[in-house]
């Protein structure tokens, strides 16, 4: 099969991908081993966060806050997308010292997103936190979307301009022919002038066969998820000092996450869940909300990702081969700047380069 | 409750019954966890309460858990009633509940006995107040002796809505009629099973007399039912049903029905034991071998959770397994494993006989396993409804989980239970492609629901 470009992955990265170079009419295929979403894309808590992110990612993150408050005008579909704001929560004068100073490191760099609030405005806008926490940051335009309808809309808006996507395609080989690559697949060879990889947890193997090694580490992360509760909170809560990530969906149950990793047999693709993790977690949730002690977990899951060992992830040209991009190792927090990673990856692509600062990312970091 | 044991054996059905006594007679150490308060499971729910009387009324099968129970109170396993299971993972750990406490324990060998659950069909109608699956009529009968007071119509399939039947006529219950939907068709695709089934005659002949009793009361019976539905503003009022070619009502406020059993796989699901789809008995199994061995090293399975073979058959295979489990263990030598397994299994294969006559004859229609009528609910939970759920398919949502991720379907407090199988067979239906050993949800646990609090107590019990 032949191709303009081959994107290799139907998660978030490689769909958002597909739309922007569908937009600029190029011809391009996306294969996915297993199903769009099938692994973070599909499984992630939906958080649409700008605050508290790697200083390197700001311009990237408000970039795509931007086009998530517009997200139907990209993908024909509000994404269920909702902007109750997120909130990092102190709970001592030192978590609060720290807040300040993010705050005050953001301001400088000339944002305005992530702000302070004290006790009096925390507790107007959640009531039903513990007394004991006294401040917190916010930013009040994020907010959090359903994952997988995310992504059904984004691949149906490619579709329609002309993208194909590939199921069951898993990835045997990849070799380069002159200036295009040869992609051979369990669905037959693609041929193409440009590859893209965007295939997360697995971009590690693939970025190798491609003789450009990267310091990936695939890891699943659990989340636990409520039955249905009476509206009682509107952010999405976090802590400064404690792994917490909370968020009350549009019916009604909780998310229950926090950076919390399960036991993960890769090559079989197989998670268990670390239960002591998750028990420590509804410990926290219930210092916070000591209200829920009797709510239901109904169940828990895990995603497989790709995180890379500074938690930022590569969006760059290859530095080995020409025509070959990365886009990967979002490290578990890549739904936010998927609109915007599709942007800088066409803009790549065709312009030979982005408008927006991604030198942090480039694959070469690795190479020393 | 100890945090390691040799043999933790799960469920206290027949299978787990016998489990307990053969383990114990050789003296290891082995835990029995149960989610009833008593032991029986299912199929000998409350045997050691029920009144003689009712205890005649529900049959000499039942009346044999008797002697089953007897032994097993004899025994020195550690037995936990009450005690809720909401894990099991390949390392062979288990999360329990036990008196409001979570606990995680191990064990060198896991022998789940987790027996079957009824097989939820979905139709216009099922879920309305009134309409009830026959499996729980007989536990309120069971455990307590309830009857329905107004009259029942019976519904659906199988070997138990017979039986039940035959029960309620004993007690006095009104049953305004009895419909099966098995088609004429499994008639001819029984036929051939049949000479195997007289191997196993005394099934028969139960079977029939059952019949005959109903018919001598004068029980109106109809076979070969189609389009069965239950109507209702709000409750059920009323039930409709085609038969030869006519449409038929009754006004009931109860509608009891039964499409088969099939094996409750959450525990081994969770587990990631692998599982096979049985076409004979329409329903998904853990893939196991003659020992019980599921695909885990030291995790077994006996009993109607490793594939429906009814009560006493489960009750050998409890005893096969366990035999495994000590041989695995070091406790008898291979020799004396086959050596004491000759007469158990001997048993086992003279019980089946019935089973692929019982599985032809009973089998469920497929226009009802995967409804095509588009307004009927089939995740009740989440109200997702088989015209969603075809929706989903046609828009390329092409597997269960997708279809899931995207309707919510089976996202709800029963974690799929009631439409996994429908689910499967509809997008297996939708999307023109045959059913398979995958078309189910993946597992999701808990296996039973806990709280935030129960699931804290875990670490509190860890850090102790």
């Amino acid at each position: 099969m032949n191709t303009d470009i081959l994107i290799i992955g139907a998660g978030l990265i490689g769909t958002s991908t597909a739309l922007q170079l569908a937009m600029r009419g190029c011809r391009c295929i996306v294969i996915d081993k297993a199903s769009p979403g099938r692994h973070a894309s599909g499984s992630n808590a939906g958080g649409l966060r700008q605050l508290n992110r790697d200083l390197a990612e700001i311009p990237l993150s408000v970039a795509a806050a931007k086009m998530w408050h517009n997200i139907e005008n990209l993908v024909d579909s509000d994404c269920d997308a909702r902007f109750p704001g997120q909130i990092r929560v102190a709970e001592n004068q030192s978590d609060m010292h720290k807040l300040e100073q993010r705050a005050a490191m953001v301001r400088s760099m000339g944002y305005q997103h992530e702000e302070m609030i004290g006790r009096k405005e925390l507790f107007q806008i959640v009531p039903a936190l513990a007394p004991h926490c006294i401040g917190a940051l916010i930013c009040r335009e994020d907010g959090y979307a359903r994952p997988y309808h995310a992504l059904t809309a984004f691949r149906q808006k490619a579709e329609s301009l002309g993208a194909s996507f590939h199921s069951d395609c898993e990835v045997y080989n990849i070799t380069q022919e002159g200036d295009g690559w040869s992609v051979r697949t369990s669905q037959g060879t693609y041929n193409s002038s440009i590859v893209v990889n965007c295939a997360g947890a697995w971009a590690g193997e693939l970025a190798a066969q491609m003789q450009e090694p990267v310091p990936l580490t695939p890891k699943a992360l659990m989340l636990m998820v409520t039955e249905r509760l009476p509206h009682f909170v509107d952010p999405v809560m976090g802590a400064e000092s404690r792994k917490l990530s909370f968020k009350q969906m549009q019916n009604g149950t909780l998310i229950i996450g926090g950076a919390l990793v399960a036991k993960l047999d890769f090559e079989q693709e197989r998670t268990d869940i670390d239960w002591q993790q998750l028990a420590a977690s509804a410990k926290t949730v219930l210092d916070f909300f000591p209200q829920l002690q009797d709510v239901r977990i109904v169940r828990a899951w895990a995603g497989i990702e790709g995180f890379m060992p500074d938690n930022i992830p590569v969006i760059s040209a290859s530095h080995k081969a020409n025509n070959a991009y990365h886009a990967f190792g979002f490290s578990a927090h890549g739904l936010q700047l998927s609109p915007v990673i599709g942007l800088i990856m066409a803009q790549l692509i065709l312009d030979g380069l982005s408008e927006l600062p991604i030198e942090p990312f480039s694959i070469s970091r690795f190479n020393h | 409750m100890r945090d390691h044991y040799q043999l933790i054996i799960i469920g206290a059905g027949p299978a787990g019954l016998a489990a307990a006594v053969t383990a114990t007679n050789h003296g290891i150490s082995c835990a029995l966890l149960d989610e009833q308060a008593s032991p029986g499971g299912q199929i000998y729910r409350a045997i050691e309460s029920a009144p003689a009387t009712r205890a005649q009324v529900l049959g000499s099968e039942y009346q044999q858990g008797k002697t089953l129970a007897e032994e097993f109170r004899a025994c020195s396993v550690e037995y936990f009633p009450e005690c809720k299971v909401w894990s099991l993972n390949s390392e062979r750990e288990v999360g329990v509940l036990y008196k409001d406490q979570s606990k995680i324990i191990s064990a060198d060998q896991v022998l789940v006995a987790s027996g079957a659950i009824e097989r939820p069909v979905p139709f216009p109608g099922w879920t309305l107040p009134g309409v009830m699956q026959a499996g729980a009529g007989q536990i309120l009968f069971k455990s307590a002796g309830v009857i329905p007071s107004d009259g029942v119509v019976l519904a659906g399939s199988g070997p138990l809505l017979l039986l039940l039947a035959w029960q309620y006529m004993q007690v006095g219950v009104e049953i305004k009629a009895m419909l099966d939907v098995t088609p004429h068709s499994n008639f001819l695709s029984a036929l051939t099973k049949f000479p195997r089934a007289l191997l196993a005659h005394h099934y028969l002949t139960k079977g029939l007399i059952y019949q005959r009793d109903l018919k001598r009361a004068g029980i109106v019976s109809k076979m070969a039912v189609s389009n069965l539905k239950a109507e209702g503003n709000g409750e059920l009022q009323s039930i409709s049903y085609r038969h030869l070619g006519r449409e038929h009502s009754i006004e009931t406020g109860l509608l009891m029905t039964h499409f088969g059993v099939i094996p409750d796989i959450w525990l081994t699901q969770a587990a990631g034991c692998q599982h096979r789809r049985d076409s004979s008995q329409q329903c998904w199994r853990p893939q196991h071998n003659e020992w019980g061995n599921t695909s885990i090293d030291g995790i077994l399975i006996a009993g109607d959770g490793a594939g429906i073979n009814g009560v006493r058959s489960a009750e050998y295979a409890g005893r096969l397994a366990v035999l495994q489990a000590l041989f695995s263990l070091g406790v008898i030598s291979q020799a004396e494993r086959n050596q004491q397994s000759i007469n158990p299994r001997k048993q086992m294969r003279k019980e089946r006989h019935i089973r692929p006559f019982l599985e032809a004859y009973f089998a469920i229609p497929q226009n009802m396993l995967a409804t095509t009528d588009k307004s009927t609910i089939i995740c009740r939970c989440e109200e997702i409804t088989a015209g969603e759920i075809r929706a989903a398919v046609d828009n390329a949502h092409g597997d269960s989980n997708q279809v899931k991720y995207l309707s919510r379907c089976g996202m709800g407090p029963c974690q799929g239970r009631q439409c996994a199988n429908a689910v499967a067979h509809i997008v297996a239906d939708a999307g023109g492609e045959a059913i398979s050993d995958s078309s189910l949800f993946r597992g999701r646990p808990p296996v039973a629901p806990l709280t935030l609090a129960q699931l804290a107590s875990l670490s509190a019990e860890n850090a102790s």
